[in-house]
């Protein structure tokens, strides 16, 4: 009988078991919250040095910061929170991730089986409540089922179209036991990420690819998240075609290339836009005809022919019809779009007279602004960051103007250096998503453009960053305002500035300083350099830079809700 | 214009849910949903009735087919297809008289049951098409309506 017992596998808690499925699959890392329905997972991380936890200061802050680290990673992002308030907590960094496909993978705590549905102690419905805004989720019932569920809760975010996925564990669960074996490959029926590319349709996008006179390349952050932005380089700079980014996509074309028209959009560029307007040929690239980018519908790009690649079939023709449908991962079917060109040394037309009138467009210099003497203009100081760090940092934002302006001004050559809240439109993503990409790129500079609204929505976070000594420099772009809805109610509200002005500001100097690290006040436009040159240089060093900029200045072009591209307000 | 889409779906908690929070979230319209077990026993077979044009249907399938959940979606519409719903319509006695009874008892698509408490249910199977044309026929002295919502299977 004896005998018998001791060839029996090894028995495992539930926490154990996580644990030991996290280490399996790579994961070192994990921001989180501890709470009542997470203890035994939390004692069981405490018992071991191979996952890190970082604590967070607020639940949302852990998502941006798992967030931050997969966008400027190549590895998926992790969360730990409790029951409840932690999952409740937790939704806006969710939602975020959905809409940016961003790979997170969210634990949350749950009260114990037999109580579910009883209104229990900190029980809310985490499934339920997440379910319209993640890529998928689960909840473990058994604990056999808690190693299966983690490696399909990993292998769902980081394949296809990424995104969040929602991992629910009661707490019982945490405890109950059974073997622990990490399966090595996961397959689901309802769930097949590899697309077969359909070779007919990429024939036809090169032939028309090749008999282009007016095309434009519209590259999103799909191009960034199949990590192909060196082939669609290679591809955009053989075909000289000219290429413009969405807010996601910057960085997967190199910001400072000729061939680049800047960023598209709402807020895009004057010449990127006239492209758009009047090209022949449309490619889209991971890209989703958002509403900031198209304005109106009916009016978008009317004589293109419009070619679409993309990893999610849904994206296709949900906006804008696609002449051309390519459903496949962007980098494969880039590729196979090489073979077929530039392989084969097929030339497309000659572009000079297009090119000639995008050259035109680009006299109107539509991101231009005036440097004053005596008060910062916000964009300078953007200008600044980017001439100084030579374009090599990390940057992150939150919302507002100033992301704006940081996508307009900041030139990223490199993919997965420009990390902000695209979809959502998250206040408050920028500190933690800095964190997150502090931890990828350890030896990096990482700067977050914020504004004095935005940052206090996570200011907290100002905590953490002390506790793990992430040497953040904030740039923080104060003129007093919610500038962009300042902006709107100048425009359209009949400057009705109906609490949009920050009144009762923290001196963020001495509150940077409170929570441990170095802040300065910069309000003459002399000590914008010097000011941002010792932030660099303070290495181990959280720098909170408050920049006071011109309270009136807004963001140009505009494309109002609505207008067509050929629409642009200028100034 | 009417569609109906058939959905093979796992039989998880919660996925019904995401099928029914889509259509919601997106603003697609549900004339009918009906969901049973299907010939896999872990699958269950929804048979959803919707209408929109074709960049909205085009939406939905694909939407639906993302869904985890989702084994496989197919429209059967825009093929051949043969389409039943069942629908029982509950009478008062005294609104039907012997004529009318005789006619109903005739109608091989009727069956007619008889209540403790002297009502009569009228059950219907048929095209959503007919039972509406019956149920028209009726409308006056029908006390309760109770219909299934479409099935509907390609045929070709």
């Amino acid at each position: 009988m004896k005998q018998n017992i001791d060839n029996k596998q090894e028995l495992f808690t539930g926490a154990e078991i996580f644990v030991k499925c996290l280490e399996a699959e790579g994961i070192d890392l994990v921001f989180g919250y501890p709470g009542g329905a997470v203890l035994h997972i939390y004692d069981e991380l405490h018992k071991q040095n191979s996952v890190t936890h970082i604590l967070v200061r607020h639940e949302q802050g852990a998502v941006h910061a798992a967030e931050g680290f997969a966008k400027s990673s190549n590895k998926p992002g992790v969360v730990l929170v409790t029951s409840g308030p932690g999952a409740t907590n937790a939704i806006t960094g969710i939602a975020d991730a959905y809409m940016d496909s961003v790979p997170i993978v969210v634990f949350t705590g749950q009260v114990r089986t037999a109580l579910i549905g009883n209104d229990a102690f900190q029980e809310v419905d985490t499934v339920g409540i997440t379910r319209p805004c993640v890529k998928h989720n689960f909840m473990i019932t058994d604990v056999k089922d808690m190693a299966n569920t983690i490696k399909k809760a990993f292998y769902v975010a980081s394949t296809g179209r990424p995104g969040p996925v929602v991992v629910d564990i009661p707490k019982d669960i945490t405890e109950d036991k059974c073997e622990f074996v990490y399966p090595e490959k996961v397959s689901m029926r309802s769930y097949n990420p590899s697309v077969q590319i359909n070779d007919k349709d990429i024939d036809l996008a090169v032939e028309k690819i090749l008999k282009a006179k007016k095309p434009v390349i519209y590259a999103g952050g799909g191009v960034i998240n199949s990590n192909a932005s060196d082939e669609l380089t290679k591809l955009a700079k053989y075909l000289n075609f000219p290429v413009t980014n969405t807010l996601m996509g910057l960085g997967c074309f190199p910001g400072s290339d000729p061939q680049f028209l800047q960023m598209l959009g709402m807020h895009g560029s004057y010449e990127a836009n006239m492209a758009m307007h009047d090209c022949d040929l449309l490619i889209a690239v991971g890209a989703r005809f958002d509403d900031r980018i198209t304005g109106r519908l009916d009016k978008f790009s009317p004589n293109a022919t419009v070619v679409h690649i993309d990893v999610d079939p849904s994206s296709i023709s949900k906006n804008i019809k696609a002449h051309i449908p390519i459903n496949g991962d962007v980098k494969d079917c880039i590729n196979k779009i090489i073979k077929k060109t530039m392989d084969k040394k097929l030339k497309p037309m000659n572009l000079d007279s297009w090119w000639e009138q995008i050259n035109e467009w680009r006299k109107k210099d539509s991101f231009k602004y005036i440097q004053e003497k005596d008060i910062i203009k916000p964009q300078y100081v953007v200008d600044r960051l980017y001439e100084i760090t030579k374009g090599d940092a990390f940057i992150t934002s939150d919302v507002g103007q100033h992301q704006m302006w940081a996508a307009q001004l900041y030139k990223f050559n490199k993919p997965k250096r420009w990390i902000n809240s695209g979809g959502l439109g998250t206040m408050g993503f920028g500190l933690p998503s800095a964190m997150g990409v502090q931890f990828a790129n350890p030896d990096s500079l990482v700067c977050c453009i914020t504004g004095e609204a935005s940052i206090q929505m996570c200011i907290q976070e100002l905590s953490t960053c002390l506790q793990y000594g992430l040497p953040i420099k904030i740039i923080n772009l104060n003129n007093r305002y919610m500038g962009m809805v300042r902006q709107w109610q100048e425009f359209f509200y009949e400057k009705r500035y109906a609490m949009s002005y920050m009144d009762a500001l923290p001196d963020f100097v001495k509150l940077t300083e409170s929570y441990g690290h170095v802040g300065y006040k910069v309000e003459n436009p002399n000590d914008v350099d010097s000011a941002i040159i010792e932030a660099i240089n303070k290495k181990d060093k959280l720098v909170f830079l408050d920049f006071i900029t011109d309270p009136n200045e807004n963001v140009f072009p505009m494309i109002a809700t609505g207008a067509a591209h050929n629409k642009m307000i200028l100034s | 214009m009417r569609h109906i889409i058939s959905v093979l779906l796992e039989n998880e908690s919660g996925a019904l849910s995401r099928v029914a929070g889509l259509f919601s979230a997106r603003s697609f319209n549900i004339e009918s949903l009906s969901v049973a077990p299907s010939e896999d026993p872990s699958a269950s077979r929804m048979t959803i009735v919707t209408s929109g044009d074709d960049n909205v249907i085009e939406q939905i399938v694909k939407q639906l087919d993302k869904l985890l959940d989702v084994i496989e979606v197919s429209e059967i519409t825009s093929n051949e297809h043969i389409e039943r719903e069942i629908a029982f319509v509950k009478i008062e006695n005294k609104s039907i008289d012997e004529s009318m009874m005789e006619d109903l008892s005739k109608n091989e698509f009727l069956k007619v049951h008889k209540t403790k408490n002297n009502e009569i249910i009228i059950e219907c199977v048929d095209s959503p098409k007919k039972i509406n044309d019956f149920l028209r026929s009726i409308d006056k002295i029908a006390v309760k309506i109770v219909r299934s919502g479409s099935v509907g299977v390609n045929s070709n």
